[in-house]
């Protein structure tokens, strides 16, 4: 903090204050873009000045590699599909964690020996660490989403004790490079340091299931915020501080709001699959009968019911459907009938995934019902709809013990009196554990592509 | 106060801030919080600058510069992409007109208005 004159620290007391506002303003649907933007703008306002004031060197390849970035991001931020966003998160995240550890890096190259405090050390080891593990464990997260690899958890034997003697290797090479500066080759060890963190990410994060990822998201988002901060400890850097320790802790915050929206605990989420072969999920595909039907019969149905349900799952947004649903439930609308969206917290990909998707289909945000809301309505529905949904209508949930998902609160649609499911196919979701509701007497599958059939839906109610 | 433990007071004050400010979010916006503090975090391109311009050796020039290139990475597509998930929140209010959206109008346009 020395070297920095005093209008410069004034700043990047603006640029903190910006993050302030923007977490508080991200937190409120009402505030919730211009927080962003205000977030933004303290965040380029802190990297500009940096320019003015500090005797920079290589000042043209830094701008070109700024440029580089900026466009990389800006053009990937474009063209994303929003069903896609969750892995886009976690590669950001990634990224982010590894430029974190490669700064920390080049600190340690430049500033070692007897001459540098200890807590400096501390904190320089600590950023190296985590942002590798943040780098190597959204890396994974970001294969499992985009299905470059399977989702779900990958186990082999004797993972947990390699996970902990990685751990235990991270430790003592972090506390050699603290105690050891003069005699341990700082580079190679910060190198080493790195190494073994990669490891620990990549083991942290392949034994979690598919459905639990996107908590991990939050948690590894967190994980990169607590080393910027300690980044920006080793930097004297009081905006890269205070930056990071708000999104470390709110990041915190968030993981544990969202595990409980699914009824479990982070270390439970983290280490669950480790304990046993029961969260694998039986997988077990029966050739059990179940009832199937077309498109005609079902749209009586719809059409002669007085309260409707649909559950909208990550499925209908894989299929582009959103409009086509949303058109189906306007139409039932205007003849009488009452029809909510019943959102799981988790529905889609990510916590808040589904509302994203809706919203883009323009569904009015009051049809779209919180699960606490919603769940007491389901006796008196007289269809559910779930269209692209599984695991969160799954009863499992509630009755089998052992399945991955038990103790996640689900939408109680098999307490409704007719449930019609919209799937592609038997397979399972994205847990991987069959679901007793499609076995269900009150239950009807429509087999298809979620966009054809609720066209098909959409026309044969039209006709009626 | 020694300097380590003004930036502990530092620390220690943004933590109870981040808790704070976070702590009554709505499960609809999680998603987008969360992507909006994976910007914020961007600013370790901050970081990467300063270490990048004061690099002696050409490998520490490389490496700096790939921590420049991933830092605004994540800065900037973080808030782009933030930005495009909470324009489609709002965007559908002053889409009332919309044929399809009679029945909810009203609910629609006063909202907006609050």
């Amino acid at each position: 903090m020395s070297g920095t004159p005093v209008w410069a620290q004034l700043t990047y007391l603006f640029a903190a204050v910006c993050f302030i506002l923007a977490l508080k303003g991200l937190s409120s649907p009402r505030h919730a873009r211009q927080g962003n933007l205000v977030g933004a703008v303290g965040a380029v306002v802190a990297c500009v000045i940096v320019f003015f004031y500090a005797d920079l060197r290589h000042i043209v390849p830094i701008v070109v590699a700024v440029a580089v970035g900026t466009i990389g991001g800006f053009v990937g931020a474009r063209r994303v599909q929003m069903t896609q966003m969750p892995q886009l998160v976690a590669l950001f995240n990634g990224v982010g964690g590894g430029a974190a550890a490669l700064v920390a890096l080049l600190e340690l190259s430049d500033a070692h020996g007897p001459g540098v405090a200890r807590f400096t050390l501390v904190a320089t080891a600590f950023t190296i660490v985590v942002g590798a593990v943040s780098f190597a464990g959204s890396m994974v997260t970001f294969a499992k989403l985009q299905e470059l690899m399977t989702s779900r958890p990958v186990l082999f034997p004797g993972l947990p004790v390699v996970f902990g003697a990685s751990l235990l290797i991270a430790l003592a090479l972090a506390v050699l490079t603290v105690v050891e500066p003069g005699s341990w080759p700082a580079v190679g060890g910060g190198v080493l340091l790195a190494v073994v963190g990669l490891a620990v990410g990549l083991l942290l994060v392949l034994p979690v299931g598919g459905a639990d990822v996107p908590i991990v998201i939050s948690l590894l988002n967190a994980f990169t915020g607590l080393t910027v901060a300690a980044g920006g400890y080793v930097l004297g850097n009081t905006v890269l501080l205070v930056g990071g320790t708000l999104v470390g802790a709110s990041g915190t915050f968030l993981t544990k709001l969202m595990a409980s929206a699914m009824g479990r605990s982070v270390l439970n989420i983290l280490f669950g699959a480790l304990k046993g072969g029961s969260t694998l999920g039986a997988g077990e595909v029966s050739d059990r009968p179940v009832r199937s039907a077309g498109p005609e019969d079902m749209a009586i149905l719809l059409n002669y019911a007085s309260r409707v349900i649909v559950v909208p799952g990550y499925g209908l947004a894989v299929a582009q459907a959103q409009h086509t649903l949303r058109e189906l439930v306007d139409l039932l609308g205007e003849r009488g009938i009452v029809v909510d969206y019943a959102i799981h917290p988790v529905a889609g990909r990510m916590p808040g995934h589904m509302n994203v998707l809706l919203a883009e289909a323009q569904v009015p945000y009051e049809q779209l019902k919180e699960m606490e809301h919603i769940n007491g309505e389901f006796k008196q529905a007289d269809v559910v709809l779930v269209v692209g949904a599984n695991d969160v209508v799954n009863p499992a949930a509630k009755t089998t013990p052992g399945a991955p998902i038990y103790g996640m609160p689900i939408l109680n649609a098999d307490e409704a009196k007719q449930v019609i499911f919209l799937k592609r196919s038997m397979r399972p979701g994205f847990a991987g554990i069959e679901n007793e509701l499609l076995y269900d007497p009150r239950t009807t599958l429509l087999f298809g592509d979620a966009k054809e059939t609720l066209g098909k839906l959409l026309s044969a109610v039209k006709a009626l | 106060m020694s300097e380590p433990v003004v930036w502990l007071t530092f620390f220690i004050l943004s933590v109870f801030v981040g808790i704070e400010v976070i702590s009554k979010v709505s499960s609809t916006l999680h998603t987008p919080l969360m992507s909006g503090a994976n910007a914020i975090h961007g600013i370790i391109l901050l970081g990467a600058i300063l270490v990048t311009g004061t690099a002696h050796t050409t490998l520490q020039l490389v490496v700096g510069l790939a921590a420049v290139v991933l830092a605004s990475l994540n800065m900037v597509g973080g808030f782009v992409v933030t930005d495009r998930m909470l324009q489609m929140f709002t965007r559908r209010r002053p889409v009332a007109p919309d044929p399809s959206a009679d029945r909810s109008d009203g609910a629609t346009s006063t909202r907006g208005r609050r």
